[in-house]
């Protein structure tokens, strides 16, 4: 039997975050995962499966719960993590707001979302975590084109685009002082297709709120966002049901659905590749100003 | 489309150009003709452009940065970029021209399989196009482009492209590119990017894309030379799995087979491999860049920063290092100062012993007697660490050839070196 001695682009993908993962659980006292229950960190999750097998995943995944949730998602969460007994901590953004520790945006676009940082920030803390693995591409936003791998994060977890460190080969370097810690992406690489592509290669299961389905649906500001019984609606706004899908999960408040009839995974790869909007083109966080995921990145968001 | 997308390849690459070459306009010329544009992004930059008071649309803010730039007008840093084709997936590592960036283009140029250089063929080569072909060379990036761009500015003129490709060729003869190609391209209007031109009835070869498409990559990763540098020990500590052992890590070079004969560094043991794991099962054959885990028949003391080889074909093992460095750092080195050193999976404390000489980034030559390191000046330099080492030099080996120096107080990445 001849071999072929070539990756192709989702093994060298692979490949490469598989090390990422491992280097960190190498270099780092007490890393932890990012789980927000979007496709993203499902693959991140199981890419951690594979880096440590026949092991379990050394390192806890920590869900910031921010109250408006979809059903769908804790749904999910609750039985992937019963399936590979990975250990499971949730930060409450209705806790923080319980405490006083952040207080909840008035008017018609509030959402939790802004209030996240603190909480994720507050559980670090706690847990004394020094890296925490996350989902985020360099493809989703302009902000995010010159994020490292080994992202560090000052003692007040802020990120400071000119003091990064420059990243060469495959050489890693995790050094930090106390009370300072480091964001890790090894999907940097990955685009939302490359995702999708991986998603269907490896047959990793994910929320049935990526297929196309009917639910209750309102319009603001030309997105389509999910109706949940905590919402208030303008005058002019109706409650109708719609047949939709969601291209990235988060907040239930600010997660943009298209209206969709894609139903299995090659469905949503032929519209992905057809597809004239970003994915974050629907997030209405990202609307706001330009600028407004670079703002949020260096205040210590994902 | 895609249909085959499980056949595509990855090709990274960098871009190189003097400050108003058009590396941006190329860049954003290659997203938009290959459709990775969406349409917000697309009237971000219209709504941009139109602001600036520009009658077009500067495909070239596509490809703008962080904010703090976007005011100051400047890229300063690497910023990646991604698009493919129906054969490849593309990773550009964008860095800018100017002069006191070398670090960011050596950083680029790290991981790069190609390299884009731009000249303007209103200038022809320059100062920096010699710097950056001299990267490229030092970096040892496998294959290069050169884009003769702005070819609308000067007519589509063959001579005027036949003089810089014959200026580009003699000056280059004496670095070791192995595969260099030019191309005459304008990338404000796309001629030779994407699609041919209809301006260059004399130019007989390819577009830039069909290159990028078609170079040849699969002999740029070293399948030779059997280095496996063990990153992690898995043990799973199960009843399943009481006895497992697995070295993991990514295969540096060479490929691996169960049954192999290995030696462990540094403690010389030998034994054989027994299975080549991963999450999907047992594999064959491992090889560059392949995540994998390993297990030996005998049980050795293993653990992170040992080197599994082939007993036949060793790396040097060594605690003197002769180095080809990059300062990346605004402050130099100062004498006898220590880093921790990072190479493989590998760490120790390091002494730069001796600093040999400077080179001039612009010609290659020696500045003997020259020893005050600044960010961004390349220097040849002896390095000691505290424990050994194990290498190969750089030329035939990216991985096992490469390095990083790190302050012990501040913790930043202070130098990236190249072993001779
Ligand atoms: N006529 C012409 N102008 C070009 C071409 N490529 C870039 N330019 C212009 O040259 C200027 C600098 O280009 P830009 O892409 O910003 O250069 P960079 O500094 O290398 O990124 C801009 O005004 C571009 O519109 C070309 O092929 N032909």
């Amino acid at each position: 039997m001849t071999y072929n001695y070539n990756l192709n682009h989702l093994k060298e993908l692979e490949s490469e975050a598989i090390y990422i993962i491992r280097e960190v659980v190498a270099q780092f006292e007490k890393p932890v995962l990012m789980f927000s229950g979007g496709k993203d960190s499902i693959v991140m999750t199981h890419l951690a499966r594979k880096a440590f097998f026949p092991a379990r995943i050394p390192f806890p995944l920590l869900h910031i719960d921010t109250g408006h949730n979809f059903e769908e998602t804790i749904r999910f969460r609750d039985e992937l993590m019963a399936e590979i007994g990975a250990n499971l901590i949730v930060g409450s953004v209705q806790a923080s707001i319980d405490q006083g520790r952040v207080q909840e945006e008035k008017g018609w676009n509030a959402s939790r979302n802004g209030l996240q940082t603190v909480t994720l920030l507050d559980a670090l803390e706690e847990y004394k975590f020094d890296a925490a693995l996350g989902g985020a591409r360099r493809d989703e936003e302009k902000a995010r084109a010159k994020e490292r791998f080994f992202s560090h994060r000052d003692e007040f977890g802020q990120w400071d685009p000119k003091n990064q460190r420059p990243e060469l080969w495959n050489l890693f370097n995790g050094r930090k002082k106390m009370g300072e810690h480091f964001r890790v992406f090894p999907i940097s690489n990955w685009t939302e297709m490359d995702i999708w592509q991986y998603i269907k290669h490896d047959q990793v299961k994910i929320p049935s709120l990526y297929f196309s389905h009917k639910r209750p649906c309102f319009v603001r500001e030309g997105v389509i966002l999910a109706y949940a019984d905590f919402m208030q609606l303008k005058e002019e706004e109706t409650v109708k049901e719609m047949q939709v899908r969601f291209r990235t999960i988060g907040d239930i408040t600010c997660t943009g659905a298209i209206q969709s009839e894609a139903n299995s995974l090659d469905d949503i790869i032929q519209e992905v590749a057809t597809s004239r909007i970003t994915e974050r083109g629907g997030r209405a966080d990202d609307k706001r100003s330009e600028t407004s995921m670079e703002d949020r990145k260096k205040l210590g968001y994902f | 489309m895609q249909k085959d997308y499980f056949n595509m390849e990855l090709l990274r690459f960098t871009t190189a150009g003097s400050v108003d070459d058009g590396k941006s306009t190329l860049i954003g010329r290659l997203l938009y003709d290959s459709k990775t544009i969406f349409e917000d992004q697309l009237d971000a930059v219209k709504r941009t452009s139109k602001q600036k008071g520009l009658d077009h649309i500067d495909l070239s803010l596509l490809t703008d940065g962080l904010k703090a730039e976007r005011e100051q007008g400047i890229t300063i840093d690497v910023a990646y970029r991604y698009f493919s084709t129906p054969k490849r997936k593309f990773i550009i590592a964008d860095t800018p021209g100017h002069i006191q960036y070398t670090r960011n283009m050596v950083t680029g140029a790290s991981t790069a399989n190609l390299a884009i250089i731009l000249i303007d063929a209103r200038k022809g080569v320059l100062e920096q196009t010699r710097r950056h072909a001299i990267i490229a060379s030092l970096l040892k990036i496998p294959h290069v482009v050169v884009c003769v761009n702005k070819m609308d500015l000067v007519n589509f003129e063959e001579e005027i492209y036949e003089n810089i490709v014959q200026d580009f060729k003699n000056f280059s003869a004496k670095l070791e590119i192995p595969d260099v190609h030019f191309v005459p391209i304008s990338a404000l209007l796309g001629d030779n990017v994407v699609k041919r031109s209809q301006h260059t009835d004399w130019y007989g070869g390819p577009t830039l894309m069909y290159l990028l498409e078609n170079v040849y990559i699969a002999s740029d990763y070293n399948h030779i030379d059997c280095r496996f540098p063990v990153q992690y020990v898995i043990r799973p500590h199960t009843t399943e799995y009481h006895d497992y052992r697995g070295y993991a890590g990514r295969i540096a070079s060479g490929i691996f087979k169960p049954g192999d004969e290995v030696l462990v560094l540094p403690s010389g043991f030998t034994s054989k491999i027994k299975s080549i794991d991963t999450f999907e099962g047992p594999v064959e054959a491992a090889f560059a860049p392949m995540s994998v885990s390993m297990t030996l028949e005998d049980e050795i003391d293993i653990s992170r920063g040992d080197m599994i080889v082939r007993p036949k074909n060793q790396p040097k093992v060594s605690q003197d290092l002769e180095v080809i460095i990059c300062w990346l750092n605004p402050k130099g080195p100062v004498p006898r100062a220590k880093y921790y050193i990072r190479h493989t999976t590998r760490e120790a404390r390091a002494m730069i012993t001796d600093i040999q000489y400077k080179m001039d980034i612009n010609t290659l030559h020696r500045l003997e007697g020259d020893k005050d390191i600044q960010m961004n000046d390349i220097a040849r330099v002896s390095i000691r660490t505290t424990a050994p080492m194990f290498f190969d030099s750089y030329r035939k080996n990216r991985f096992t050839g490469s390095l990083i120096l790190v302050d012990e107080n501040t913790n930043e990445t202070v130098a990236a070196g190249m072993i001779i």
